[in-house]
């Protein structure tokens, strides 16, 4: 069974997904995060490969992505980085980054590169739902990958719908229209979007990502799904705190989401 | 690819296999609300009649076609000018601003965006801003706010606020990449005004639609002036590929017309300092449209570099992909040098002072097999105030002779 659903199977609440950026704050940091991540008992990851232009994304990861390019992150190393990390890391691992160096490593090497190292999903937001079905969904089933999109408070309750029965493994609930770590807090009008695509019986389970950043919010979007996503907060917290090790960096942040 | 003749976009948003909308679920409500009524909105009557009333009396249209005589008997050929210098705010761009601020007010938005590089499609936007008494904010690299003075000041004047921007290499692809994090974040109230052929579908069409009015207006001014409504060349500067797109867009599919599309060379096409994108690019997306695009191995986009500020972007409209690997255009390259003489050349023979993008289109001349009896024309997209100090560093000394031989 794929990760992704195991986890889904076995856990229905309080999932925490965290978002991080492959190669930050060092090129080396990669796979020690993840193991962090593991032990701190986050649910799952979602390991971003860092583009020159990341559109969806907030000053965070704008700066996290641009730090591990220079670092020298790309897709080939990140390969290399996690090739052996299945060893160890029992947690799903999901891809998640920007089509265009998907496109040049090769969309298909890609999948099986992905099925090799033991990646259970991808998330590429600049890939929409109507092309992805017509040119990718083949390979990315046929890799055994979830390939999990996102909807958003302004998406349609018909195109909530399609977009739910071509997603694998989870929905991605945008907390609020913005880009990533934009806002902070939870508005009533987003509390009652989560309860508007509650009461529509999806029939996959939902995490509620952006935007959410600390035990109040997590615990406060949890009501209304699986879980929540947290990214930027998380890259903050690795990226400051100077002087402590990364593992306990990350330690700390996880503590402080679930305590 | 399903028919190599037609070079306009397909019901998908794909010219060939260029275009199309590869964006994030975030923007998708606003992509499809102006891809379901676009067409709609802007053959309806009454915009028509908005639209053409302000081209004529607000921007000054039609834009004379100028037949420049020394300009020609230098070059043994019969050069034809197609005047955008001429237009309110100095270049080619409001054409399309007039038409997407009046789109904005009938889908009922009333906050507007844009990007600009070297400031004029942020002055032009401001402009019809103004005109129309919406918010404007212009998203602008931080260099280039530093190395545009006087267009940022024109745009605050006009009552935009302007927002440098500090990612990346500070200049056009982090201003657009900005204010499409700023559409995601506004998605209710706030029209983008894309500057040049870019972007996901609809904008490249839509924009092209605007900046059409170019060569409609040329077809009857050469039939006057030529006895027939075509040109044998058609020379238009390409950075995103706006100007050239509306100067090409009635003669696509007439095959007596070369199209002649001139990109920047920096440095040099292999000095790794230019903005040659058809030359070095390679299939890739940028923002929201799968173009040519000059990137890394990696499939990291890089930075362009041209003396020009509105030419130096690492894509190229996806219309101008098709065009090129359709055979259709041909794509000719341009140093900063030659274009800072064939600037130089044009004032001194014909006392029009160009702007640097349209200098490269000039330069091209050089590089043509004109015969005495060939009709050429060149877009003249924009006028040269805006580069005065990237002019006045280069001026060539006395002896330089500028002849019509």
């Amino acid at each position: 069974m794929n990760r992704i659903d195991r986890l889904f199977t076995e856990k229905k609440e309080r999932i925490l997904s965290i978002y991080m950026t492959a190669g930050y704050p060092g090129l080396e940091d990669t796979v020690p995060v993840i193991k962090a991540l593991q032990e701190s008992g986050a649910d799952m990851i979602e390991l971003g490969m860092p583009f020159s232009d990341p559109l969806a994304d907030g000053e965070v990861i704008q700066q996290s992505s641009h730090a591990a390019l220079v670092n020298g992150m790309n897709i080939s190393l990140l390969f290399e980085q996690i090739a052996g990390v299945r060893q160890e890391v029992h947690l799903p691992i999901v891809l998640m980054g920007y089509l265009n160096p998907v496109l040049q490593f090769g969309f298909e090497n890609f999948t099986k590169k992905c099925r090799e190292v033991g990646i259970d999903g991808l998330i590429l937001p600049d890939l929409p739902l109507k092309i992805y079905e017509e040119a990718y969904r083949k390979t990315v089933e046929e890799a055994g990958l979830k390939f999990i999109m996102l909807i958003t408070p302004q998406t349609s309750e018909e195109r909530i719908r399609k977009i739910a029965g071509a997603s694998g493994g989870f929905l991605y609930m945008v907390a609020d229209s913005s880009t990533t770590g934009a806002r902070a807090g939870i508005k009533d009008t987003q509390l009652e979007y989560f309860a508007r695509i509650e009461k529509m019986k999806l029939g996959i389970p939902r995490l509620i990502g952006f935007g959410i950043s600390n035990s109040e919010t997590f615990h406060l979007v949890c009501k209304h799904a699986s879980g929540a996503i947290i990214g930027s907060a998380f890259l903050k917290a690795l990226g400051k705190e100077n002087g402590k090790a990364t593992g306990e960096k990350v330690k700390n942040f996880v503590r402080s989401i679930l305590d | 690819m399903k028919n190599n003749n037609s070079y306009k976009v397909d019901s998908n948003g794909f010219y060939g296999p260029y275009g199309g909308a590869f964006i994030p679920e975030m923007l998708y409500p606003n992509i499809r609300e102006l891809e379901e009524q676009y067409m709609e909105i802007i053959y309806s009557d009454a915009f028509q009649e908005e639209y053409r009333g302000l081209l004529k009396d607000f921007v000054g249209r039609p834009t004379p076609l100028y037949h420049a005589k020394r300009l020609s008997a230098h070059f043994h050929a019969n050069i034809f000018l197609k005047r955008e210098d001429l237009n309110h705010t100095g270049a080619h761009k409001i054409n399309n601003t007039v038409g997407q601020i009046i789109l904005a007010r009938h889908l009922g938005k009333h906050r507007i965006i844009a990007e600009t590089g070297a400031g004029q499609h942020g002055v032009a936007t401001a402009t019809v801003c103004a005109l129309a008494g919406l918010e404007c904010i212009v998203y602008m690299g931080a260099l280039d706010v530093e190395r545009q003075a006087p267009n940022v000041r024109k745009m605050q004047m006009l009552g935009a606020e302007v927002r440098p921007v500090q990612s990346g290499n500070k200049t056009l692809k982090d201003a657009t990449n900005e204010a499409i994090r700023d559409w995601i974040n506004n998605p209710v109230d706030t029209h983008y005004i894309i500057g040049s052929v870019v972007g996901p579908h609809p904008y490249p069409d839509m924009v092209t639609r605007f900046q059409s009015v170019i060569s409609e207006e040329m077809k009857s001014q050469l039939q006057e002036k030529t006895g027939r409504d075509y040109p044998d060349y058609l020379l238009a500067c390409v950075g995103g590929g706006s100007n050239a797109a509306g100067a090409y867009y009635h003669y696509m599919d007439d095959l007596r017309v070369k199209l002649v599309s001139v990109e920047a060379a920096g440095l040099g096409v292999e000095s790794g300092q230019s903005a040659a994108t058809t030359t070095l690019g390679r299939d890739g997306i940028i923002h929201g449209s799968r173009t040519l695009l000059m990137q890394d191995a990696d499939g990291q986009i890089t930075e362009p570099y041209s003396i020009s500020a509105g030419l130096d972007y690492p894509g190229v409209g996806p219309i101008h992909a098709w065009l090129n690997r359709s055979g259709r255009a041909e794509v000719v390259n341009v140093t900063d040098q030659q274009a800072l003489e064939a600037a130089f050349l044009l004032t001194r023979l014909e006392g029009i002072i160009p702007a640097l993008e349209t200098a490269h289109a000039l330069a091209a001349l050089e590089q043509l097999d004109l015969k005495e009896d060939h009709n050429v024309v060149i877009n003249l997209s924009g006028r040269g105030d805006k580069d005065m100090d990237a002019y006045s560093a280069h001026l060539p000394g006395e002896k330089k002779k500028f002849t019509t031989d």
